[in-house]
Order: structure tokens, then sequence, then C-alpha cells
């Protein structure tokens, strides 16, 4: 090349990072990968290899080893085997290791981006300034977050064995948010890496060897979707934490319905990018570069949905379509690349169509001319301008290099616009109005929001997304919760003989001896229920004990539209809600022999025992309304000028189906919780005593509790638990009934992905409130939402 | 109606914003080039408007530093490009007609042949952009010019703090002028950005320019006085509209000096300002500038954001004084694989 023609064009021209230690590494590897059990590289049971290729030039890489059902099983053996040991060898400890490995992943950090660009077609930009050095943040903060556990986090013990099963679109970054956080907290790892992309985990795997890090506590299996499932199928492995697609995050959901494992899904997202009329353009340009244009657009959290202020959209979408001139879409290798190559030809298809399908939706389609490389499954930088909140590309998850675009007239009309999607994972707000830029970080419904930035990560912030975009957290001291259990008490506490009491409906018995009104609680409202039939309550002995309304589905659904209505008690004032609570308590203190009586009556029990639970439900009234003014958020501690707001904000609309046993307090417990964070609830009061809870709908009455913030429906469980948990409009369930059910509820719940809680073994474990349950309540009352929030000027 | 006022009141050339999306080489076709700026009327509202977040600023130029590089040849040719490119520069009060002189000197052959030679580029007639010297050295740097066609850049109206009686700072300007400085470096009064008096900032500039004619105004902003990236913003679209032919950062005598987040901020200035008008105007970083390495960032973050066509003299200069001698060191480096020192090139 002649420097002179150079000098004049002022090209970049090539300047390629070397691949030679990673093809090196291969070779001397045979090209040919077993799975990383207890310490060491195995062969397979069965050995059935698949390809690994480089999706930018479409060169095979190495031949990977499928994972059978005997390879999972072995795996989870060796993680359990090991498990006990490294939990007791103590934070401290272990910290020694997650250090180690954050000091090696920077030794090897050139090597590690240059064998994730081959592996993923990334560009090594990428790789080099963002993926690996957040890998090993990440194990440099769990390192700490390890040893500060045993004095921090004494309260709480691991899951024991996790299932982690992870994605192509960060492969390393994503192993360490799952690795880091479960070894630190002492559990041991059963982990899959996606079959696009294995490398850079067997190398890591490498890496544990080097750091001797004990046999067992991580193990690689590689494979597809069907190893996947052994995995998540495993009847040793207690947790499953999962990223990738909402469809397989559903489809775990429902593998794991039966056994109750727990669950972190992290999963699609369709996240708006919010440009108001008073923002910094240029510099919104290039967040939408950073948001929609970073590793090809393959990111879940990534700013796909462009929202625009009308008054400015010209002007700004002229800007966009200029600066995706200037894009460099080639050799992932190369350092000037911008865009490299799509993961697979199948993903690639599926951009093609979904693109193809947007002009069909009368969207208009920009794509800059720029070279695409002939070999690898390159797509270039694409804007689809002029779509509606119905057209598709508007409301799928499309994975490619795709901005989708459309106006706004107010910031009002910007946030219902944002909300209106199945997903809630991140969002990006550009204003240079900080009252109005906060009032729709607030408004916001998913995990993440960044305000005049994109794409920004951290370990010390957590991640993580509402609604079907998944649950659960990953980072910060938020994650925590997600790889740990409350401890359970040292002294069990005395379990109290079931409740014999029991419904019966009407037709069956004889004319009613207890003149009573039978009704539900709707809206702040008793109303008769809308099938027209009451149940009569029974006591052990067959004894009438009073009527209550046979509550159908109907009247589930007028309950969650009128909590969906009582809106407003989201942004009632903590003090506000608080108040509330303790007057509560008033009112029950002021009838606590009734309330005993009743209990007295329902279930038959001796009557201090009825006494105690009553004063044990005022107890717990008092309880939630001293958290309701201090269970509060953090401030992330992340970079200079910068500011991670970490608010708990309430879930939303609960259904709550409450135990048997504790009639009342069972009720009052949940109830309260849910209400001093600022959910609303739709109850399902226990079966066979409900008494307890219609009576508490009079002291709801006079305690200037919102309408709409609780509401009771009475009746057959059998009758409204599925019509409850399927309803797409609640966002969680607290389940406290028959542990039969179990399976099913959490079956049910997979249309929304609402978080699904299941009480009912606990319960005897929480009558108490030192028992550390009661703040599981209030954590499972909250959703965490990070706010990034740069400042300076 | 928001911003909108950029498409309506400001298209004197039947400019067309829904036409920014077309490549650069379309926008020719459409936009009058001028050699110099006609300047335009000072619009408040649109000064007003202007917005310049400053963590999104620093983070895009941060990150455009890693998002391009240039090896071999082109690193070659890029640092060729960035000594024509450069203002040679001294303004010491110790200047004298000696020291004038040799930088004269190393303007027009600012690397030894032998290096040209082994690099294959000797018959480019490398020299810089120009030389930049205090009012009283325009005689003696004429002399040592003569014939080089390099332009002698005279900085003026009372270097740097502008703070001279107005006329004396307009007579200085014409006086240089007259001596044969082709191009002026004017300070302009910061009390007016940081009073956000925009009327008299445009004004001074206005005489400035007038006072100027026919060399080509270049004015110095003195970034690091004017502390915040929104003032950095509107003083170089007021700066543009008063007439400005170039817009630089700094003097080199204030605390903070060039750096990429200002010069960002200042670039984007200039694109809308010739998204609005169909004027090119240069800008020009001045002051601790001293490596290689970061004036290829500097160019990178001209050519991403104004384009290849900025990166000629007309329009894009380094005020430097040091940086000549770190990018004759990578040359040598590149020309024989062996890196290099200070003394084997010739002094300025």
């Amino acid at each position: 090349m002649n420097v002179m023609n150079i000098f004049e064009s002022m090209d970049y021209g090539l300047s390629p990072e070397s691949r030679t230690e990673a093809d090196q590494w291969l070779e001397n590897r045979g090209k040919k990968f077993g799975h990383y059990i207890a310490g060491a590289y195995r062969q397979s049971t069965k050995p059935n290899y698949f390809t690994t290729y480089n999706p930018a030039t479409g060169e095979e890489l190495a031949q990977i080893a499928s994972g059978t059902k005997g390879d999972v099983d072995k795996a989870v053996d060796a993680a359990v085997k090991a498990q006990k040991k490294w939990n007791r060898i103590g934070g401290y400890q272990r910290a020694k290791y997650l250090y180690a490995i954050a000091r090696s992943i920077q030794r090897h950090a050139r090597f590690l981006a240059v064998l994730e660009t081959l592996d993923n077609g990334k560009p090594i930009r990428e790789t080099r300034d963002l993926d690996i050095p957040l890998v090993a943040r990440h194990f440099y903060f769990h390192a700490g977050l390890a040893q500060l556990g045993d004095t921090e986090l004494s309260d709480r013990i691991p899951h024991g064995v996790c299932g982690q099963i992870i994605p192509w679109n960060f492969p390393l970054l994503m192993l360490a948010w799952k690795v880091a956080p479960a070894i630190a907290l002492g559990n041991t790892v059963v982990l899959k890496p996606s079959e696009h992309t294995p490398l850079s985990s067997l190398f890591f795997a490498e890496i544990l060897s080097q750091v001797n890090l004990p046999a067992g506590v991580v193990n690689i299996v590689t494979g597809d979707g069907i190893t996947g499932e052994h995995i998540v199928k495993h009847p040793d492995i207690h947790k499953i934490a999962f990223t990738g697609s909402t469809s397989v995050g559903k489809r775990i959901r429902h593998l794991t319905a039966k056994d109750n494992k727990s669950l972190t899904l992290e999963l699609g997202g369709k996240s708006p990018f919010i440009v108001c009329s008073d923002a910094d353009l240029d510099s919104a340009v290039e967040g939408i570069v950073d948001a929609i244009w970073l590793n090809q657009g393959e990111v879940c959290c990534a700013g796909s949905r462009l929202l625009v202020q009308e008054s400015i959209a010209d002007i700004f979408l002229a800007k966009v379509r200029k600066r995706m001139n200037d894009l460099r879409v080639g050799s992932p290798l190369d350092k000037s690349t911008d865009i490299g190559s799509i993961i697979s030809k199948k993903q690639r298809n599926h951009i093609s169509e979904m693109v193809a399908l947007g002009k069909e939706e009368k969207g208009t389609v920009y794509q800059p001319q720029l070279p695409l490389p002939q070999n690898g499954f390159f797509y270039p930088p694409t804007l689809v301008t002029g779509l509606t909140p119905s057209s598709v590309l508007m409301r799928e998850e499309i994975f490619g290099p795709v901005l989708v675009s459309m106006t706004f007239r107010t910031h009002r009309e910007a946030i219902s616009l944002a909300n209106n999607s199945k997903y809630g994972l991140a969002a990006s707000v550009w204003s240079e109005n900080i009252n109005m830029a906060l009032e729709i970080a607030y408004e916001l419904q998913c995990g993440v929001v960044w305000i005049n930035s994109t794409n920004t990560f951290d370990a010390a912030a957590g991640f993580g997304g509402y609604k079907e975009s998944g649950f659960g957290r990953e980072g910060g001291w938020e994650g925590i919760d997600y790889y740990t259990k409350p401890k359970p008490p040292k002294l069990p506490v005395q379990a109290r003989a079931k409740s014999r009491s029991k419904l019966v409906y009407e037709k069956e018995i004889p004319e009613s001896l207890i003149d009573q009104t039978p009704k539900l609680y709707i809206g702040g409202r008793k109303v008769r229920p809308d099938g027209g039939y009451s149940l009569k309550v029974f006591n052990p002995q067959g004894e009438i004990v009073g009527t209550v309304g046979k509550g159908n589905r109907k009247d589930i659904r007028n309950a969650v539209e009128a909590a969906r209505s009582a809106s407003s008690w989201k942004q009632a004032s903590a003090y506000n809600r608080s108040q509330i609570l303790y007057f509560l308590a008033e009112n029950l203190a002021m009838r606590e022999k009734e309330f005993a009586r009743r209990i007295e009556l329902q279930t038959m029990c001796d009557s201090g025992e009825a006494l105690h639970e009553v004063r044990t439900s005022i107890e717990t009234l008092f309880y939630f309304a001293s958290w309701a003014d201090k269970f509060e958020g953090r401030i992330h501690q992340v970079a200079a000028r910068k500011t991670v707001m970490s608010l708990n904000e309430p879930v939303g609309i609960v259904g709550v189906v409450c135990p048997n046993q504790y009639t009342l307090w069972g009720f009052v417990v949940m109830m309260a919780a849910l209400v001093s964070m600022g959910n609303r609830c739709v109850v399902i009061p226990s079966e066979t005593s409900p008494l307890s809870s219609t009576d508490f709908s009079q002291i709801l009455d006079t305690s200037d509790i919102p309408a709409g913030v609780v509401n009771l429906i009475t009746g057959y469980h059998d009758d409204l638990v599925k019509t409850l948990v399927e309803h797409e409009d609640i966002d969680a369930i607290w389940f406290a009934g028959c542990s039969t059910q179990n399976a099913m509820v959490n079956k049910m719940s997979v249309g929304n992905l609402k978080r699904i809680w299941l009480l009912e073994n606990n319960l005897n474990c929480w009558y108490n409130q030192k028992s550390g349950y009661y703040k599981e309540c209030l954590k499972h009352s909250v959703e965490i939402k990070n706010i990034w929030i740069p400042f300076g000027e | 109606m928001k911003k909108t006022h950029f498409s309506e009141t400001h298209t004197p050339d039947g400019f067309n914003p829904s036409t920014i999306d077309s490549r650069d080489s379309t926008q020719d076709k459409l936009v009058p080039i001028r050699a110099q700026n006609t300047g335009s009327e000072l619009d408040h509202g649109l000064i007003a408007e202007i917005q310049a977040n400053p963590t999104a600023i620093i983070h895009r130029a941060n990150t455009l530093k890693n998002r391009r590089s240039v090896k071999s040849h082109w690193q070659t040719a890029w640092l060729l490009k960035a000594i024509t490119l450069m203002d040679l520069t001294t303004l010491a009060g110790d200047d004298t007609p000696g020291r004038v002189t040799r930088l004269a000197a190393k303007a027009q052959s600012p690397v030894s042949m032998e290096i040209l030679q082994k690099l294959k580029v000797e018959k480019c007639n490398l020299k810089v952009g120009a030389v930049c010297v205090y009012h009283e050295m325009i005689a003696p740097a004429l002399d040592a010019l003569k014939g080089s066609s390099i332009p002698i850049a005279a900085v003026s109206t009372g270097f740097p703090a502008g703070l001279n009686p107005f006329d004396l700072r307009l007579a200085e300007i014409k006086e240089s002028v007259s001596l044969g400085a082709q191009e002026i470096d004017v300070v302009i009064s910061r009390r007016h950005v940081l009073t956000e008096n925009w009327e008299e900032l445009y004004d001074e500039i206005k005489l400035f320019k007038e006072a100027c004619n026919p060399a080509k105004l270049k004015v110095i902003l003195a970034t690091g006085e004017l502390v915040t990236m929104r003032n950095i913003a509107k003083a170089s679209m007021v700066a543009m509209m008063a007439g400005a032919d170039f817009i630089k950062t700094s003097t080199g005598k204030e605390p903070v000096n060039a750096t990429l987040p200002v010069s960002l901020v200042m670039i984007r200035a200039i694109r809308s300002y010739f998204e609005l008008t169909g004027n090119r105007v240069g800008f020009k970083p001045a002051g601790g500038i001293s490596k290689a390495k970061e004036s290829l960032q500097y160019l990178m973050l001209i050519k991403e954001e104004l384009g290849t066509k900025w990166l000629s003299p007309g329009l894009f200069r380094f005020g430097a004084s040091s940086l000549l001698n770190d990018i004759e060191r990578q040359l040598e480096h590149q020309a024989t694989g062996r890196y290099s020192a200070s003394h084997r090139h010739p002094q300025g």
C-alpha cells in the first residue's frame, strides 16, 4: 500500500488483532474438548461431538462434547460432593480463590478477548474493552462479597448445587455473572455454556485448575438445549439460573414447576430508548450506537425501541442515519470494526425476516450502503421508522442490529408507550431536564434505567428485569438473595395442629341456623358474590359457625380490576402507609377478644392460643408499619461522576392465597408486608376458616386504607386459585394454600411469568417475627430498579 | 415548536436538513462551500437551545480512541498528515528573530530527508500548516519563510488574556495583517461568555473579523476558562455566527488546554453550523498535545465526527510546539523498526 495514496484518502486500513495464541491453544488441545467435571476434563460417557464455528468466517474451531444425562449426573455428583466442604471453609478462604480467578482473568485478558471474538463474532474492541474487564470486575466484587458474607449474611445459607445455563451473546461475562456469586456464597455449580460459544468457558476451566479450585466446585458440561434440560430436571440441583430467550425461560419455569427449584431468569427485552426534545441530540445518537449496535444488537437489554419526541424526530432521525453511514461492519478481529458477525445463519435469517416484516408493516427501512464481508453472517445496521405500537417489530425482540422507532408527544406518553410491552428489562432516557428524566425513570416498569447513558454495567449494581424479562437480580448486594436462602431457625417453632374445620357447599346442608350477610370485599366495598351462592363454614365438629360468599372467576376479575384502579397506593408516602398499618393494628387491638373468639369458634383451638394469634397479628402489623418507611434502597458506588440509585419498588398487584392454619395471622402477615411496600393485593382467604379474614374487612373499612388496595374473595380454592394464578394482570402470587397445588401454581404462572412464592412449608418457622422470615416477606414485596444517573457539568 | 428553526430560518442556500442523511459527497453538490465563513445573524433562540451533556461527551471521546486504530503504512501516512496540519508555534516572552528563524527552517523541512527516503515519501514536499508567532516576530518569520508558501499566523487582541483596550485590539489585528500575517488568532473576552452576554461576544468577534480582512480569523475560546461544556458549545456557535474561520480551544496559557471532550463539543458545533449554513469552519486544538498518538486520536475524532474533508490544512490545525519531535521519532521507528531518540531529530 502506497503511503502517499493513504495520505490522500486518509483511510483506516487494516488493523488486525493477532489470533496466533488462541489458535495455538486450540491446536494444543487437539481441537477437541470433553466436559470439565470434578476438576479435570473428562470424556463424554457416550462420546458424541458437535462443532463450534467462527461465525465471521465459517471456519471450524473445535469439536465439543455433547453432554448426555450421564455426563450431567456425574457433574452434579461432583458438585454435591464438593458443596459441603466448599461452604464450610468459610468466606475468606473462598474469597482467596475468587481473587485468584480475577487475577488470572486479567493475566489472560487479551487471549480471552481474542478467543471470545473468534467464537462469537463480536468485535475485538468489545471483548477487549468491555466483556473481559467486566468479567474480572465481577470476580473481584464477589471475592469481597464471599468474605463479607460470613458476617453480613450470617442469617442466610447457600442453596447447594446450582444449575446454570448461559447464552452465546456474552459468553464469558454471563459465566462470570452466574459463577461468581454462586461460588462466593458457598454453592457449587454445574454450568452449561451455549453450544455456539463454549470455548471461553472451556479455557475458564483451565484457569480454575491453575488456581487449584477444589474439584467439583465448578463443573462445565457442554451441549445444546437437551443437555440443558438434563440440568434443569436434575433432582439434586436446587437452584437454576438461566439467561436467554423468554420462550426457553418459560419452558424452564414449566420443567421446574413440580420440584419447586429456586429460579433466576434473565430473559428477553424490547428496551425503550427515549429521546426528549431537550436532549443533547448528538450525544443521544452515540447512545444509540452503544444501545443497538453494540454486539450486533444481540443484547438482551439492547435499546432496540427508539421513542423520539415528535418535535425533533426528523432532525434526530436524520442524524441517526448519517451516523449509520460511518459504522464499520467487518472482520471482528480488526480493531476498527464497529459491528461484527451475527452468531449464526439461522439468527441472521431471523433478522432478515423480521426486517422484511417491518416493510410489510409499512415501516421505512434504512440500511447504509456499507461493504459487508463475503463470508460469515454479517448484517448491516438497520433503522425502521414510521412504526406504530401495534407493529410486530415494535413488540417482538429481534436480537440483531435493527433499531425500530416511533414518536411521542409528551413525556407522559413516552412513559405509557415504553411500558406498553410484555418486557421490562432496561431503558435509556435522554433529557437535560433532571425533573423529567427522573420522573420517566421512576415510572418505567423495568429493572435498569440509564439516564443520558446506555448499556453500562458494574458488578456493584444489580441487573435483571420486570414482567416477562424474567426475575431475580444479578450483581450487587441484591444479587445475594438469589444464591442464598434464609437459615432455618435453630429451635423449630412448635407446629400447631392443622386446622380440621372445613367448608361445605350450602345446598348440601340444612337451612342456615346463623343469620349473617355473606359478602366479598372488592374495591373497598362489601359486594355480593357474582354467582349468588354462599358457603357455610363449619368447625371441626361439624357445627356451623358462619357463612361466606362463594366467589367465582368473575369475582377474581373484578377484584383485580379494583386493585389495578388503586394505582395511587404506589405513590402514597411511606409515612402514610406506615400510619395506616399502625391504625389497622390499633383497630384490631380494640376488637382483640372478638377476633380471638372467632378463631376459637372456627378451629376449636384453645382460647389462649387464639388470643395469642390475634396478638401476634397485631404485633405483625406493627412490624410492617415499622418497616414501611425503612426498607430502603441503596446507592451503588460504581464510578466517579455516576450514581446508581437502587430503588425498592412495589411488585404491583399480588394474588395471595392464605393458609388453612393460622386463619387470622396467615392473612395478616402477607397482606401487611405487601401493603407496607405499596403493593395492592387480591386475597383468597383460608378455605376452611375464612371468617377471620372476612371480619378483617371491617377493620380495613375503618382504617383509611384506600379502596382496592386489599380485596378479599372467599370460596373454594379449587375454583379460585387457577383464575388468580393465570390472570395476566397479576404480577406475583404468594401461595400458602395446600402444597399439593404448588406445581400447578408454578405451571399456570408461565403466561406472564409472574413471580411465584410458595410459603406453605415455611409457615411454622415463621410464626414469630424474630425468625428472620418476616424480612423475606419484605424482599418478596419489592422489585429492585437500578437508575444510573451520571452527573457533572 | 422546538429546534425546527434549524430548518426554517437558516436555509440561506436552500439547504434542507432532510439531506443530512446523505453522505458527505452528496452534500457538496447541494451546498456551495466558501473559502471563508461569511457568518450569519446571531440567533438567540438557537443559542439558548444548545445542549451538551458532559458525561456522555466524555464517554464518547474516551471510547472513540479505542474504536479506531491505524497501523503500519496507514500510521505513517496519518502521522505525515498530522505534520501538514500543524501550526508550528512559539509564543514565549523570550522569542527572538534567531529563535523564529530556526522554527521557520523546521517548518519547511519538518522531517529529515533520510527518514522520508526510507519511508519512500521524499517527493511529498512535506511542510507544516503554518508558523504561529507574536506580532513582533512576524517580520523575521516572513523573512525566513520567503518562497515557502507557509502562511504566518499571528496571535492578537492582547493575547492571551484579551483585556487590552478594545480599539487597541482592533488596531493590533490590522497591524499584523498589514505586516503580512495571513491568519490572525484572536482571543475572546471570556467575561461575555461567563455572563452569557452573547450579543457582546458576537459584536466583538464581528469587529475582529472586519479588521482581519483578508486574513483568516481564528478565534480562541480559552475553553479552560469557560468551564462548562454548554458554555463552550454556545461560545463556539456565537463565534461562527460572527464569522470565525477557525475556532480554537486555547491559548496554551490556561490551566487546562485542549482535551478530546472539549474538542468534541466544538467539532459538533462546527457540524451543526455547517448543516445550518453550508459554511465549513476549521478547528484548532492547541496546548498540551505533544504525543504522536494523541495527534492520531484527534485526527480520528475529526474523521468520525466531521468527515475526511476536514483533514486538510484549510479546516484543521494543531497548535503545538513539541508534538513535531514526537512524530519524527515515530516516523523514524516506522522507517527503521527501531525506537528513536529525540536528539536524532533536528531542533526547531
